[in-house]
């Protein structure tokens, strides 16, 4: 399930219900990205997130597509948010069930590295010393460039 | 009209998120609209010439060269960041 949604979501409360769904999936691996608290020398005051009703959602879809061609997943929930959040809400939450942990891991690793760089969304750090536009880090680039490597496998 | 809308930084650039805009014949690519765009605001055009640009017309990327017309919605994506 893709979930974008501007009302805050409670990461434990969506884990269980996905546990509970997965069954006798023999793995289950969840991941939640938090509002940090500082960039830098400056104190984070919040995050604005933007995205694009409709072409996100589809963005999304096709990211989990991908995974699911890669890795043998049994479920994958993907809950992020959008709008104003202060710092420690929770901003996105990967789930995915598989067979085995391998793949679970593999998955929920490649999912966030393409949220990150590939899903469409716009994201503003407010500041104390004002605001600013956020593009990913080299480093986000490199992270999601790791699985260019083995698309064919 | 055609229905224009900027994303992120780009917004800040357009000084809006939406514009409704008459695309005159002659306009008939992205690029001819950018270059409209930049005549009428020198520093908007210079932004969205920028490389990382990405452009989506009727919620499909689209490249600098498709056609547009009078009736399309055109997005302006600056580079992505989510999670």
């Amino acid at each position: 399930m893709i979930r974008v949604c501007t009302d805050p979501f409670d990461p434990g409360a969506e884990l269980s219900v996905f546990e509970t769904k997965a069954g006798a999936a023999g793995a289950v691996v969840s991941f939640i990205g938090k509002v940090r608290e500082a960039a830098g020398d400056s104190a984070v005051t919040g995050l604005y997130l933007e995205h694009y009703p409709g072409v996100t959602e589809r963005s999304i879809a096709e990211i989990k597509e991908e995974a699911a061609k890669r890795w043998a997943i049994d479920d994958v929930l993907i809950i992020h948010r959008v709008g104003e959040l202060g710092p420690g809400e929770p901003i996105v939450m990967v789930c995915v069930a598989a067979a085995h942990r391998r793949d679970a891991f593999e998955a929920a690793d490649f999912l966030m590295d393409y949220l990150k760089t590939e899903a469409m969304f716009w994201k503003k750090e407010i500041r104390e010393d004002g605001e600013a536009w956020i593009e990913p880090r080299d480093a986000d680039y490199k992270d999601a460039a790791r699985w260019k490597d083995d698309e064919e496998e | 009209m055609a229905r224009l809308l900027f994303f992120g930084k780009l917004a800040d650039a357009a000084g809006a998120r939406a514009r409704q805009v008459k695309l005159e014949p002659e306009t008939r690519t992205i690029d001819d609209l950018v270059a409209v765009l930049g005549d009428e605001d020198a520093a908007l055009g210079a932004s969205l010439n920028e490389k990382s640009v990405r452009f989506i017309v009727n919620e499909t990327l689209a490249s600098r060269d498709a056609a547009i017309g009078d009736k399309d919605e055109i997005a302006f994506l600056p580079p992505v960041s989510g999670g």
